[in-house]
């Protein structure tokens, strides 16, 4: 505030207040250009960041995991495989499983799911448990994904069928949603002895090998070992990196903000050419008292300054207006459109605002740039006899 | 003997109109010492505009020499004018050309702010200069629209005193006024120079002689007459 009163008690920001006064709705629609611009700059660039962080947050849970399946020509990725895998340096774990796409009924119906043959010390590493308890290694019982359970309104205690078997639900895991590796929500937990009651001929090696590295900056490195160890002679597997999705989202989603962006900031080009012509009729109106404030002693560095704190105020001003409504506007969209505005509180965001103010002020300086210079440059004794 | 604070040699100032020249000052040479009061007497197109223009820095001469304070303006650029303007000339319009937008007070603190005086200071001695120059207190706070002939040319006065200028130059300074106020602004005028400033009239006004000392007579571009 003790800023603003020394800038205001300034005679130079007087006299640019004063001026920018003087043509009122001049003025005002030279700043509704530039409002207009700093929203679109900056409302644009909010728009395709809480698209990206909206989109690329149900995929960042699987960024630190790679899928091992077996490649064309191989049936499944084998025990002597994953025991090498073993080897390798930064995995946390690895979650070799075997499955198959099964109906599950439930008294009088069906739904379908796929039964996941898998440790259940491994399943912790993936799932979380909405109800119950993760299975005993060797039990009948069974762990359902969400979307099972509430097709068949199941809970923790209900009996299910499959292939004309009994299975007791002991537990319900919590919704996962869209996933690269494995689809939970559908899936049907059992334990190895289970799996073999089901499917008597079912191989003990492995569909897929989920692999979890310890740190997501290690995921390339420990792909390239991975390759090495078991594609040495000939294509045994094939890897999936989740990451890779990951990156193809944000780069995808970075290109669409900066397309959006782009398209702001023709309006601000179109804010900056008003400004230009604003200033421009304001300094011939002024080519007089230009020409006085020369022959009392003005230099043109004087001047210059004059006009260009003139576009500077109207700058600031209006991009910080343009910021306001920006704030407020996108705030109110994005609570209609998705009902979620914590992506509207990232830090970015706010960066994405700041960009905008940044670039309306910026415009407003080099719009004001050439008439200033004009102004600076007339010579005095004809601006003192412009009429 | 007292120094010349203004010194004009051979000055010929040439303009150039589409291809013919017009030549506004054909070689004038006079000296102006420091108290003086100075006419320069002429009727228009005799070149006293432009001989005003010269000493008040705003234009340079073709050739010849112009001293002002000792320093020769036909070398100096547009900066270097400025700041020999800004030290050391206080100028009276027929005008006014005061600035339409600003009060009384803030027009007097506008070559001030050229000087970089702090705000506080300015505003003291705009109230100072606008006491000399005999405008009333209650004045100080109205816009020069608002204000009559004679009121707007005193604050016009005080802002050429604004930055204590050795010389006072006037174009015409009553020819908008009646003759009552005009006689009032001479008056005033000539207390200052015997105050000490060197003032500079250019008028085409014969009452203005009976103020000044010495009085140049211009036509077509040529001094005619000199009378002290």
């Amino acid at each position: 505030m003790k800023l603003i009163k020394r800038i205001r008690r300034n005679m130079y920001a007087q006299l640019a207040e004063r001026n920018l006064r003087r043509q009122k709705v001049r003025t005002a629609l030279a700043a509704i250009g530039i409002i207009i611009g700093v929203m679109a700059i900056a409302s644009m660039g909010i728009l395709g960041n809480t698209l990206k962080l909206s989109v690329s947050e149900s995929f960042s849970d699987v960024g630190d995991k790679l899928v091992i399946y077996p490649a064309m020509g191989e049936d499944s990725v084998t025990q002597d495989q994953v025991n090498r895998m073993e080897r390798i340096a930064g995995i946390e774990h690895i979650i070799p499983y075997r499955s198959s796409g099964e109906a599950v009924e439930y008294r009088d119906e069906t739904s379908y799911g796929t039964v996941y043959r898998m440790k259940e010390s491994n399943l912790r590493h993936l799932v979380d448990m909405e109800s119950g308890r993760f299975f005993k290694e060797g039990s009948t019982d069974c762990v359902l994904g969400s979307s099972v359970a509430s097709n068949l309104e199941l809970e923790v205690g209900s009996k299910i069928e499959i292939e004309d078997t009994r299975l007791r639900v002991v537990g319900i895991l919590k919704e996962r949603g869209m996933s690269v590796d494995i689809s939970t929500d559908s899936g049907v937990f059992v334990s190895h002895d289970m799996y073999s009651k089901l499917y008597p001929d079912a191989e003990e090696d492995y569909r897929q090998v989920i692999v979890i590295v310890e740190d997501i900056a290690l995921v390339d490195t420990v792909k390239t070992e991975l390759e090495d160890t078991l594609n040495k002679r000939e294509k045994k597997i094939e890897i999936f990196a989740a990451n890779s999705i990951n990156e193809q989202i944000e780069s995808a989603f970075q290109s669409i903000s900066m397309f959006l962006m782009g398209i702001g900031s023709i309006s601000l080009l179109v804010a900056g050419v008003s400004i230009l012509n604003v200033m421009l009729m304001s300094t011939m109106e002024r080519t007089r008292e230009i020409g006085i404030m020369k022959a009392v002693g003005a230099s043109r560095s004087d001047v210059l300054r004059m006009f260009l704190l003139e576009a500077l105020i109207l700058g600031i001003f209006a991009s910080l207006l343009g910021g306001i409504v920006t704030v407020v506007g996108s705030l109110t969209l994005i609570y209609f459109i998705m009902e979620d505005v914590t992506y509207f509180f990232d830090p970015t965001t706010f960066l994405y605002i700041i960009a905008g103010i940044f670039f309306g002020i910026v415009t407003s300086l080099i719009g004001g740039l050439y008439p200033a210079w004009k102004a600076s440059m007339m010579n005095p004794l004809d601006a003192l006899r412009y009429e | 003997m007292m120094t010349s604070i203004v010194e004009v040699n051979n000055a010929v100032r040439t303009y150039r109109m589409g291809s013919s020249k017009v030549h506004a000052l054909k070689g004038v040479s006079f000296e102006v010492r420091e108290g003086d009061f100075l006419a320069i007497m002429g009727s228009s197109g005799s070149g006293k505009s432009t001989m005003l223009n010269l000493i008040g820095c705003l234009d340079k001469p073709t050739k010849g020499t112009i001293h002002i304070n000792g320093v020769n303006i036909a070398k100096l650029n547009d900066d270097g004018l400025t700041d020999i303007r800004r030290d050391n000339i206080g100028f009276i319009f027929q005008q006014y050309n005061l600035i339409p937008t600003l009060t009384a007070l803030e027009n007097v603190e506008i070559p001030m702010i050229f000087k970089r005086l702090s705000p506080k200071k300015r505003r003291k001695k705009a109230l100072r200069m606008l006491e000399l120059a005999q405008l009333g207190r209650e004045y100080a706070t109205h816009k020069p629209g608002e204000l009559s002939g004679g009121q707007q040319q005193r604050v016009a006065i005080a802002r050429a005193l604004a930055n204590d200028p050795p010389i006072i130059l006037a174009d015409e300074p009553t020819g908008n006024l009646d003759s009552k106020t005009g006689k009032g602004v001479m008056e005033l005028l000539s207390d200052l120079n015997r105050k000490g400033k060197t003032l500079i009239v250019v008028t085409h006004d014969p009452k203005i002689i009976e103020y000044s000392n010495t009085t140049i007579y211009l036509q077509d571009g040529e001094v005619v007459d000199e009378i002290d």
